[in-house]
This record gives C-alpha cells, structure tokens and sequence, in this order.
C-alpha cells in the first residue's frame, strides 16, 4: 500500500519518469529550490539538480516557446505554470506554435511536451487564480488536455502524458490536491489517455464530470442511493473526448447531467450534450442537463461557493432529469 | 569603413541618505517640515498595515496578502512625487504607495478580503486597481498616457511593477511603444530582489533592471529604493520630464522584500538569514527617522504618536472592513456590461432561486 494525496502522487510521477529517461527535465517559475508553489516540484531540484529542473525567468510565453524548441531538439520538457490564470501570455505559443508543430512540419516535428498547471476554485485565491478555462484548451486542434481528479489517476496520466509523443495541456484541481489520499501502487503503472473511467456504476443517471466537481457528482450519487441510480463517469481526458464510454452508459440510462466548474456557454458541456444529441439521440429519454459556473468573471472569493457547482445543485439536476 | 562605436549609454545609480541616515547635502532636494513629516507618515502607516494584515491573515480574517514591508521608502518616495492629477497604474503590493494616493486602508482590506467591492475606485479617480498578472498593466500606463499626449493633458502616469515583470512580454512591449511615441510615462520597477523564490540575478543577464530602458530609447535611472529621498527626487524629475518633454523615463529602485512573497509564502525557504539582516540594517524607515532627527524635524516622541496614530487608523479601517455586510449574489452578474445582456439576467434569476431552495430545505 502506498497511501499518497495527489501532489504526492504527481511529483513521483515526475520523479520516476525523469530517473528513466533523461531528456524529461522541469521548467517553470520556482519549481526549483523552492519546489514550486504547492511544492509539487518538490526535491525534484536537490535530486536531479538545476539542469534539469530549472527556475526560469518569470515569462510564460518563454517557458513555454522554449519548452516547444527543447521539445523539437529531442528532450521532454514538463513546462509548469504557476497557475492557469497566468497561462495565457504563453496562449499564443500554444495555439500559434505547439498544438501545430506536428502538422505545419507534416510530421517532421513533434513536441513531447506537457504543460501543467493547477486551476479551478475553491481555496479563497486572490484574483485570477481560480478559473477554469479548460474548454479554450480543448477549443485547439493540436494539443490534448488532460484533467486527473485523484491522487491514482494523476500518477497514472503525468506518466502517459510525458511519455505522449504529442503535447499536452495537463490541469490539476488544486482545490483537491490535498484534500484526500489514495493507494498509488507502486507498479509503475500508467492510465491511459483518452479514457474516461466509470467511478460508479448506476442505471437511472449518467453524471459526467472531472476534476473537483467530480466529488460532488460522487456526494450525489451516494445522497440518492435507494432513491435514483446515478452512474458517474470521470472523464479525465477532455481531449480527446471518450465518447463510447459516455454513450455505453447513455444507452442504459438515458439521461444525463453534465457537471463543470467553468462558465457554461461554450464549455466542455456543450460539447458533449451536441455529441449525444447528434449520435445518440434515440436513446436520450430527456433533454441534458448542464450544472455548471455562471457566464461570469469568476468572483472573488466571499462569494465563490455561490459560484461553484455543488451537490445540491447536482442534485437539482438529476431530479430534473430523471422526472423529466 | 571601420568599426565603431554605434552606441553606448550609462546608468546612474542615486543615493541621497545613506543607511545610517546621512543626508548628502549637495543632492537634498527641497521639501518642507511638513513635506517630510508626511511621507513619514505614510510609510509608516503602510508599514503597520502590513503587519497587521499578515496578522489577521493567520487568524483566517483575511485572504493571501502580498506584503510591502521594506518597500515604504520606494513607494511613498515615489507616489509622494506624484502630482494629484497623474495617474498611477500599481501591481498588488503597493499598499503604501496606495495610502499615499489617499486610497482608504478599508477598501483595500476588503479587496483582500475577497470583495469585489475592494476594487471600487476610491480617493483619487486617477488610481488603478491592483493587477495580479505580473506586468500586464505596463501597456495600460503607456496606453493612458499617450492618450493624455493625444489631448495635451500635460499630466503624467507612473506604473510600479517589479523585478521578475521585466521578463513578461507585456513589459518589453509597453516599454517600446513608450519609446517609440515618447508617451509621458515613469515605468517605477521596485526591484526587491525576488520573484517569489527567483533571485535578481537570476532573473536576467542584464547588469541592472534600469539599463533596460536604454534599449528602447530612454532613460533609466538606478536608485536607492530604501532612500525616500532619492526614490522622491528621481521621481519628481522623470515625472517633470514626462509632463514636459513627453519622455518616458525608467527608475529601478533597489530594495528588498523583507516578508514573504504573499502570505502563502515562505521565504525561509529560499533565502538565508544573513541577507535579510543585511537589508534590516538598511531598513528605510529607520534611515529616514536619524535623518529627520538630526534635522530638528522630529523627535522621538513624534515617531511614536505616528505609529500609535497609524495602529489606532488600522484598527479602525480593518474594523470598518469586517463589518461591511456581505456581498450579494448579484455582485457576481453586475459590471460585466453596461446592460446586463437577458442570458446573465436570467442565470442570475436562477442563481436566486436555487439559494432560495437551499434556504428552504
């Protein structure tokens, strides 16, 4: 048994991929000696030193655009960025250079690159620090995007994605980086991306989601135990999207409610309530159902938990489905 | 053709008051009892803000909080500089500089507080709001102050940021559009020798933060950023030249974070003891106070009433802060447009309704 909480599961996903291979080196602003800002960097400095895990200039767009050219030269840079809030100044690397390497050079060049950052809300941050803005990720052709929402799953896709020929964005939920442990076997496993994983199983509801909300898809399923048989799917990957585990579970139940903390017109939700109006709209018994943050500048922290999804409004959702 | 020199430039480096408080009378700028007296006050009023902030900050009354102390001097120097009609564009750590440009202290609580009314523009309208995003708001300063050129306002804007902005993109393209259409704009760069754990040298090659300017057209300027004397003076004459001769000039003040990056932070970490003794022993307000004692301009038992002054203000204005009433739901919605377009009308409505429903159940 090895009981870890999801930092600790990340940072010795990192540790072992760069004792295996030695072109995996570390960037980002103090993930040096100070181990980045939740320490998921942690010892990674003392053990494998500044070359490879190196405190850069603060200067996203630099981290990244050169992650891009180190990434082309042969290495595997894990590029971190303090927080997805401030990726955005390396947004135009991003869309304009990584997500296209592999295309504009027909197949010449790639870029075994992935770019962490923690995101999400919940832990009464200052400005700019608790958006979700996985869907203008998931928006751009090229690159694919990655969210864990638990310690096993998050060793388990660090390890695919730096291993992944192709870049990939790789979110974590800050707001439950410490919030529960888990057994991460210590087998070197990986989990695969572009899976989604069926956490519950349950034949009245399909709940989807990722990340933080995914425990309140959990918290609701356990409610309404005896009562409405919610099955709850992780989808782990946003993209690419696993649209057959979703639809398996859609056939059976019929109804779905989808459940995200970023700002609904235009989300990740929509996309996968079109996907199922469009493929499997004979088996939809009602309309779905989308639980997420308002189309607002995510507010600051006295009134996030009015912001953020949570069971009771999960709850709503199901009821509303399941009646429908 | 041989080759030759195609350019060369230089960078000064400005000191007024020494760090035991030694004043160099040739370069003593005119300011009255009362002028000094004043910045006194400010500095210290930020310096015991702060340590109450980080104070109720462990007591779980206040949100992450960026601490300013050590930075008094480079702040109210500068703001104090500052005529009422300029424009100051701050990042998130210019508590001082904020006081001295009559922001009230409990707005500012509120702000870290995690309320939006925080940001609400108080005091002077020429005041930004904070901005997390390091080095984003050097553009917004040039963009202000080009269109002041543009109307012949003969005013001029101050933007502060810090040593680790110098590597954003935003800082290198705000000050080439600074250069390139001579927009009256002081780029103030309080280099504290860190970015959270990244020390100065680190940070970049370049021998000095202020030598920077001289690549995009300008002058840069080196100053004691623990001397408020210096950091007012150098000021005052950049703003001078802004207003005058529309050009833009850089000030590195060199000073030291001596807290935490934020009070997420632990600095212990990264730097040792040594060198945050160093930097006490060059503390600004202790600088300052030899040297308004040796003027005859204060006494002891002046400093002390500021300092009972400033705790009894910050009592008071943390007081008036936890006592606002809580932010309503329609804070969320409201300020995004003018009009509230009928979708965010009608999530708000909903938003209601569901607190409505979990009131009842």
């Amino acid at each position: 048994m090895s009981e870890m909480n999801m930092v600790q599961a990340l940072n010795r996903a990192m540790q072992e991929e760069m004792e295996q291979d030695e072109d995996v080196v570390v960037m980002g602003e103090d993930v040096g000696e100070d181990g980045g800002v939740f320490r998921v960097t942690k010892g990674l400095h003392d053990e494998f030193g500044p070359d490879r895990v190196i405190d850069t200039p603060l200067a996203e767009s630099g981290i990244v655009g050169t992650a891009l050219g180190m990434a082309v030269y042969g290495m595997k840079p894990i590029a971190e960025i303090q927080f997805m809030g401030f990726s955005y100044p390396a947004f135009d690397q991003v869309i304009s250079h990584v997500s296209r390497i592999r295309n504009r050079s027909r197949g010449e060049y790639n870029a075994p690159m992935v770019i962490r950052a923690p995101y999400g809300g919940g832990i009464h941050a200052p400005e700019h620090h608790s958006e979700s803005t996985e869907a203008l990720y998931a928006h751009t052709p090229g690159i694919k995007v990655v969210i864990p929402s638990g310690p096993d799953d998050a060793y388990g896709l660090l390890k695919s994605a730096i291993r992944d020929p192709d870049p990939v964005c790789f979110w974590e939920p800050k707001k439950i980086y410490r919030a529960f442990k888990e057994d991460v076997p210590n087998d070197e496993h990986t989990t695969p991306i572009g899976e989604a994983d069926v956490k519950r199983e349950g034949s009245d509801v399909t709940v989807v989601s990722w990340g933080a909300m995914l425990q309140e898809a959990l918290d609701t399923a356990d409610k309404l135990e005896g009562e409405i048989d919610v099955e709850v799917i992780d989808l782990r990957t946003i993209s690419p999207m696993d649209m057959e585990t979703i639809e398996e579970s859609v056939d059976k139940t019929g109804r779905c409610v989808v459940v995200h903390e970023a700002p609904q017109t235009c989300g990740v939700g929509a996309e996968i309530s079109a996907r199922l109006t469009e493929d499997d709209i004979l088996h939809l018994e009602a309309p779905v159902k989308r639980v997420t943050g308002f189309d607002t500048i995510f507010p600051m922290y006295k009134l996030e938990e009015k912001y953020l999804p949570d069971s009771f409004r999960v709850e709503k959702a199901v009821r509303e489905v399941h009646t429908f | 053709m041989p080759r030759q020199e195609a350019f060369s430039g230089d960078i000064q480096h400005l000191q007024i008051l020494d760090k035991d408080g030694n004043v160099d009378e040739d370069l003593e700028p005119d300011l009255s009892d009362d002028e000094l007296r004043d910045m006194y006050w400010y500095m210290i009023l930020g310096r015991i803000y702060d340590q109450k902030a980080i104070k109720m900050q462990r007591q779980g009354r206040l949100g992450t909080y960026a601490p300013c102390k050590g930075q008094e001097a480079a702040q109210v120097g500068s703001a104090y500089a500052m005529d009422d009609s300029d424009w100051m564009f701050p990042a998130f750590r210019e508590t001082a500089a904020y006081f001295v440009r009559d922001y009230p202290p409990e707005k500012l609580t509120q702000f870290w507080q995690g309320d939006e009314r925080g940001s609400a523009i108080e005091g002077q309208d020429e005041n930004f709001m904070v901005s997390v995003p390091v080095g984003s708001q050097l553009p917004h300063a040039v963009g202000a102050a080009w269109a002041s050129k543009k109307n012949d306002d003969n005013i001029a804007t101050l933007v502060y940021f810090g040593d680790g902005a110098t590597s954003e993109g935003d800082f290198h393209e705000g000050m080439n559009f600074a250069g390139a259409f001579s927009t009256p704009t002081v780029f103030l760069c309080q280099n504290n020798q860190y970015a959270i754990s990244v020390p100065r040298d680190e940070q970049t090659g370049s021998e000095t933060l202020a030598q920077k300017a001289l690549a995009y057209g300008f002058d840069g300027i080196q100053v004691d950023g623990n001397d408020v004397l210096a950091m007012w003076k150098a000021t005052k004459e950049a703003l001078q030249k802004a207003r005058k001769e529309n050009e833009p000039t850089m000030i590195e003040a060199v000073t030291y974070r001596r807290g935490d990056h934020t009070t997420a932070d632990d600095a212990e970490r990264y730097r040792d003891e040594e060198e945050v003794e160093y930097w006490q022993e060059r503390d600004p307000i202790d600088r300052f106070e030899a040297y308004l004692k040796e003027k005859d301009v204060a006494d002891d038992d002046w400093f002390e009433e500021q300092k009972e002054k400033a705790k009894e203000q910050v009592n008071d204005a943390m007081e008036t802060a936890e006592n606002v009433e809580a932010p309503d739901i329609e804070d969320i919605f409201t300020y995004h447009f003018k009009d509230t377009p009928p979708e965010l009308q009608d999530q708000m409505q909903h938003l209601k309704q569901l607190e409505q429903e979990r009131d009842e159940a």
